[in-house]
């Protein structure tokens, strides 16, 4: 297997050795209460590259993206980004008394996206939440509420995805519509990094794992 | 679904009229958390003359210092609220990773709380100072002092319910970090009313009331932007 997925790399970085990397991280070293969740860890994120970020629970998945978006600056080494990206988090950022219509319409004015309210609404019957759109997020399931969350990747504006647990709490149906989302971003030139422990079900993904050195 | 790409055009001030109408929105869905502090206010005013006893000239002499220090607390009731909730959902890192630059995302959030917190305070100051006798003579004096003082309550409590926002319990430490802050405030606040209940211009308190605002307002809201990113590692 992990041949085969080197080969798989190789002739993704043969395919877009041109492009220049999305996110590039080098020797990032990430110790929380005394122990080292990653040490030295390189990565290169190149448009159309998706990549399965696993690991046991604790291992510093969540951590990882968090050095990496940004939002948080104790860790070692260096991270450099190129263009966009939205971060779609373990808590999802939605307000739950707040209608996912309402929620999206926020996501999409700070983050600086026209959008219409026709077009929003389209976004999320895109997310199976047709219906739902003026129902206060807390009515709503824990499967519906990341749907709504994950509406606003619908942009398609932000050339890198981060995603933390994308599937958690999805039905079948939600977990091939995350497929479906990336598969679409990837093919625009897209990229996305996602920290799961179920496989996302899509070819050509790359894998991470972190935890196995410790 | 239709795979809309959507134009990118960010502009400070959409994202600034964006986050004001969502607390705004917010704070009206919440309609206890909104009047709360309100009650509070007039509650526990009326306890005053309850406890010290209805004699209007008693009542007079503390009013100023009453009516303010029980502004004072109940938007120090408010705050904890300011930005926890965001941080509890996940809002507040998507504020944080995508309002460049961040204090114009957090003036947002400090205006709707002055609006939804330290306006109705203002207006409601009146109806206070009837309870307390309060000469009518320094109900305008009061009613201006805290127009200018509610907005440096919500702007350096901003500050004090950013640092502790990453914290389990932080109402306790929030309240030791804000309470000091606040003495000059409420110095002058009470202070502008004192003076014309005595017969002396007010306007000295006032202009430093004034002062402490612009202060406050050029000052806060990078401080509390700051506070927030170091809040969320």
């Amino acid at each position: 297997m992990p041949r085969c997925l080197a080969i798989m790399r190789a002739a993704s970085w043969t395919a877009t050795n041109l492009l220049e990397s999305l996110l590039t991280a080098r020797a990032l070293s990430c110790e929380r209460d005394g122990r080292v969740l990653f040490n030295g860890l390189d990565l290169d994120i190149r448009p159309g590259d998706v990549i399965e970020l696993t690991g046991p629970n604790g291992s510093g998945k969540t951590t990882l993206l968090r050095c990496l978006a940004g939002l948080t600056g104790d860790f070692e080494g260096q991270v450099s980004r190129r263009g966009h990206f939205s971060y779609v988090g373990h808590r999802g950022g939605l307000n739950l008394q707040l209608t996912p219509l309402q929620n999206l319409r926020w996501s999409a004015a700070i983050e600086g996206t026209d959008a219409s309210n026709e077009s929003l609404s389209s976004l999320l019957d895109g997310v199976g939440l047709a219906g739902y759109e003026l129902t206060p997020c807390q009515q709503l399931s824990a499967g519906q509420q990341r749907r709504a969350a994950l509406a606003r990747l619908g942009f398609g504006n932000a050339e890198l995805w981060l995603l933390d647990e994308p599937l958690t709490a999805l039905d079948e149906a939600g977990c091939a519509l995350v497929r479906d989302l990336l598969a679409r971003h990837r093919a625009r030139g897209g990229a996305a990094l996602c920290a799961t422990h179920q496989s996302l079900g899509l070819d050509r993904s790359l894998q991470h794992v972190l935890g196995r050195a410790a | 679904m239709t795979q809309a790409t959507f134009a990118r055009a960010p502009s400070v001030g959409r994202a600034f009229t964006a986050q004001l109408q969502r607390d705004l929105t917010i704070a009206f869905r919440s309609r206890s958390e909104l009047i709360n502090p309100l009650m509070f206010y007039v509650m526990g005013i009326s306890m005053f003359p309850l406890g010290v006893g209805p004699g209007a000239e008693r009542l007079a002499e503390i009013a100023p210092g009453v009516l303010w220090v029980l502004a004072l607390l109940s938007t120090l009731l408010s705050l904890d609220s300011l930005f926890r909730r965001d941080f509890d959902d996940g809002t507040l890192e998507q504020l944080v990773l995508n309002v460049d630059p961040l204090f114009v995302g957090v003036l947002a959030k400090v205006l709707a709380h002055w609006l939804v917190i330290g306006l109705p305070l203002t207006l409601l100051s009146p109806l206070a100072a009837l309870m307390m006798f309060l000469p009518a003579a320094a109900v305008p004096t009061l009613v201006l002092s805290l127009l200018l003082g509610t907005p440096i309550l919500s702007l350096l409590g901003a500050v004090g319910a950013a640092l502790t926002v990453g914290l389990k319990r932080g109402g306790l430490l929030l309240t030791l970090i804000i309470l000091p802050l606040y003495v000059p405030v409420l110095i002058f606040g009470a202070g502008a009313v004192t003076a014309v209940i005595d017969g002396v211009d007010a306007a000295a308190q006032l202009a430093w009331l004034a002062a402490i605002l612009a202060l406050t307002l050029t000052l806060t809201p990078f401080a509390a932007a700051l506070a927030l990113r170091v809040g969320l590692e």
